[in-house]
């Protein structure tokens, strides 16, 4: 989008200005970055240093050229533009930082010890031991979750888009929706914690974690289906009334088989989301060494909370599971989040046409 | 079924959503109609049953604890809800929140803004697209796993950042410090704003997105720099866009337990010296301290989450307000 306004400037530029051509632009920061590296080089070999006074040191050489030979308006844009790209710099360098230190420390201990070996009778200090036993338990806990929240969820986009889209008590709802999905996720585990946990004496258990979650995914799965069921065009919907088919059986067989690949997609990314949610389930699961395979009795374990517990421990061995934990934890869920984003790319809304 | 009594009047207006004129043509709606409608009513009434519930449940298991208190829950500092008598309050916790949050939000909305605005007005249009999708990807990495980095990776790593600080900027109250440095506040805040940035960021990014051709193309031709252009009509126009997405950012700060449990040594104190260690949020506090905690520790813990709960709300709500005016304006100006 920003084509036609670029070229623009650049004529406008050439008008009246002298401009720096690209040439000269790379000339000033191959320049600065050399004269900083050799001083660096010279007086104190600190690459934190050298990496923090290079930005500071291009961006100062530019502007003063720009200045120099462009004027101080087009010299204060070049600041803009270097501070926007720096700010660029800035938030993707720690986000990546954290995928690949996970990467790096975390495929020391991805084996197969890792995956099919649970914590049980194994000392913090031991090197072995795996995340078996958190696997499942995760696993377990999210398919309850999804199974919950994803027909219950579907039935409230189902109201905000066929029903009440128009009506005061949909727009409630959707506010609702809306306050819900800024909800902390810790508040998520103390409401089934003070209601499953403590008021009906359930006790800790796989479920109480799967309640959690689902407090946490039904606003992520109305707000994605109903963006979805908005998408399919009215012409489906008049098609399939005119045929005479109630307006029941049109949401049943038409809407929602049109929408379905959409909301396969939201779905997938609502798992993501809580698949990684430590909070709740720390309040509601508990955790355990051991595996326990049933998820509605005794306390289980999950690899968010795993993760957690390992990481608190002083020794390397578990600092080094945490790690592997971490590693299956992020590899779950970006392949759902990746498999989603293929999924929506090879869906075309149905025209109805 | 709660809702089911709103059914049969606004039946014949919205039996065909966005059908306009053709809905007054359909025929009566069968029993089978009215169950799916009524099914379907139900489950969006129990979005709201859900909101109440959560807020009487937690009120109900944290008032005994309240009771139990000896001292003012919420201008005491100490947490030790299961000596006797217990003694705990939520003003530290409350101070730290509120202190990391924003923090965080300080370090963070600069550079959510600015990546923003050069991934949407400087970057080639395929390299934005990408990178916007990289940064989408980032914002699904769990925050256990920012935790397990900050404690191991950005600890040690902020202790000669924070002695720099206090060596050179030591004259500032804040910066002030007794030559520990580690797992303090601000490693606590620039972990958040680590956290909070992709969503800044994406919201941001999706607000300049939309700010149109013709305002930025008529800025150019008034002969501005592109920097102007950007001043006056990007950020002006995506002011209260941006502004929505740091309430966001602040609320998502405000309740992210895990890793500020993970790089925060608690105490109960309350301080504006950033650099030291210590400093405590309701939401690290609960995670940190719920394995131990007795029955009133329990309760103190959740009527602490109760004031957090309270909190968000307000937040949540201010972020939609500021979005519905927002939307009340463009379709105004339009």
């Amino acid at each position: 989008m920003s084509a036609p306004p670029l070229t623009a400037e650049a004529d406008l530029g050439s008008l009246g200005h002298r401009t720096l051509s690209s040439a000269a632009i790379a000339l000033i920061c191959a320049g600065s970055v050399g004269v900083v590296a050799v001083l660096f080089a010279l007086t104190s070999h600190s690459v934190a240093g050298f990496v923090i006074v290079t930005p500071v040191a291009v961006v100062a050489a530019l502007v003063a050229m720009s200045w120099v030979v462009e004027g101080g308006r087009s010299a204060r844009s070049r600041l803009a533009e270097s501070l926007a790209l720096l700010g660029l710099v800035l938030a993707i360098v720690p986000l990546l930082a954290v995928l690949g230190f996970t990467l790096v420390n975390g495929l020391k201990r991805f084996d197969s010890t890792f995956l099919t070996h649970s914590m049980r009778n194994v000392a913090d200090s031991d090197p072995g031991g795996g995340a078996y036993h958190a696997i499942v338990g995760t696993l377990e806990q999210v398919l309850i979750a999804t199974v919950i929240s994803v027909p219950l969820g579907l039935m409230v986009s189902i109201y905000l888009v066929e029903y009440g889209s128009r009506s005061r008590y949909g727009r409630l709802i959707s506010t609702t929706v809306d306050v819900m999905t800024g909800l902390p996720s810790i508040i998520a585990g103390l409401f089934i914690l003070s209601f499953w946990v403590l008021a009906l004496h359930q006790g800790f258990s796989g479920l109480a974690g799967a309640l959690a979650l689902t407090v946490l995914m039904i606003p992520v799965v109305i707000r994605t289906t109903e963006e979805m069921l908005r998408l399919v065009p009215n012409a489906l919907r008049e098609g399939s009334l005119a045929l005479g088919a109630r307006q029941w059986r049109t949401i049943v067989s038409v809407v929602i088989p049109a929408a379905l690949p959409g909301i396969t997609t939201g779905v997938m990314l609502a798992v993501a989301r809580v698949m990684g949610e430590t909070a709740p389930v720390l309040l509601t699961v508990f955790g355990n060494p051991a595996v326990n395979m049933n998820p509605f009795s005794g306390p289980q374990e999950s690899l968010p909370l795993y993760i957690f517990s390992q990481a608190q421990l002083p020794n390397d061995t578990a600092v080094a599971r945490a790690w592997s934990g971490a590693l299956t934890l992020i590899i779950l869920v970006i392949a759902l989040t990746v498999a989603a984003r293929l999924l929506t790319r090879r869906w075309h809304v149905p025209t109805g046409g | 079924m709660t809702g089911g009594a709103l059914g049969p009047t606004s039946l014949a207006e919205d039996a065909a959503p966005g059908a306009g004129s053709s809905s007054g043509t359909r025929p009566k709606t069968s029993r089978s109609d009215r169950l799916f409608r009524r099914l379907s009513v139900g489950s969006a009434s129990l979005v709201w049953i859900l909101l109440v519930a959560i807020a009487l449940f937690l009120l109900q298991q944290a008032l005994p604890a309240i009771h139990a208190d000896s001292v003012n829950f919420l201008t005491t500092k100490q947490w030790l809800p299961d000596n006797q008598p217990p003694v705990f309050g939520i003003a530290a916790l409350l101070y730290g929140t509120l202190f990391t949050a924003t923090l965080s939000l300080v370090i963070a909305v600069p550079v959510a803004v600015s990546g923003a605005v050069w991934l949407t007005q400087y970057a080639p249009r395929s390299l934005g697209r990408m990178l916007g999708y990289v940064v989408d990807l980032l914002a699904a990495v769990p925050s256990v796993v920012f935790g397990l980095w900050g404690l191991i990776y950005l600890v040690p790593r902020m202790v000669p950042v924070s002695a720099w600080l206090s060596t050179y900027f030591g004259w500032i109250p804040i910066f002030r410090s007794d030559g520990i440095y580690g797992k303090s506040i601000f490693t606590a805040s620039v972990l958040l704003a680590i956290m909070i940035l992709p969503l800044i960021g994406a919201v941001s990014r999706e607000v300049f997105l939309t700010v149109p051709q013709d305002h930025r193309e008529a800025a150019l031709a008034l002969g501005s720099t592109k920097w102007e252009m950007i001043r006056l009509t990007v950020l002006s126009y995506g002011r209260s866009g941006v502004i929505s997405a740091c309430v966001l950012g602040f609320g998502r700060a405000l309740g992210e337990t895990i890793a500020v449990a993970l790089v925060l040594s608690a105490n109960y104190e309350i301080s504006w010296h950033i650099l030291t260690p210590g400093g405590n949020t309701i939401a690290a506090n609960i995670a940190n301290t719920f394995g131990e905690a007795g029955p009133v520790g329990r309760g103190a813990l959740i009527a602490s989450g109760l004031v957090l709960f309270i909190i968000t709300l307000v937040v949540n709500f201010g972020a939609r307000a500021i979005i519905a005016r927002r939307k009340d304006f463009q379709v105004s100006a339009s």
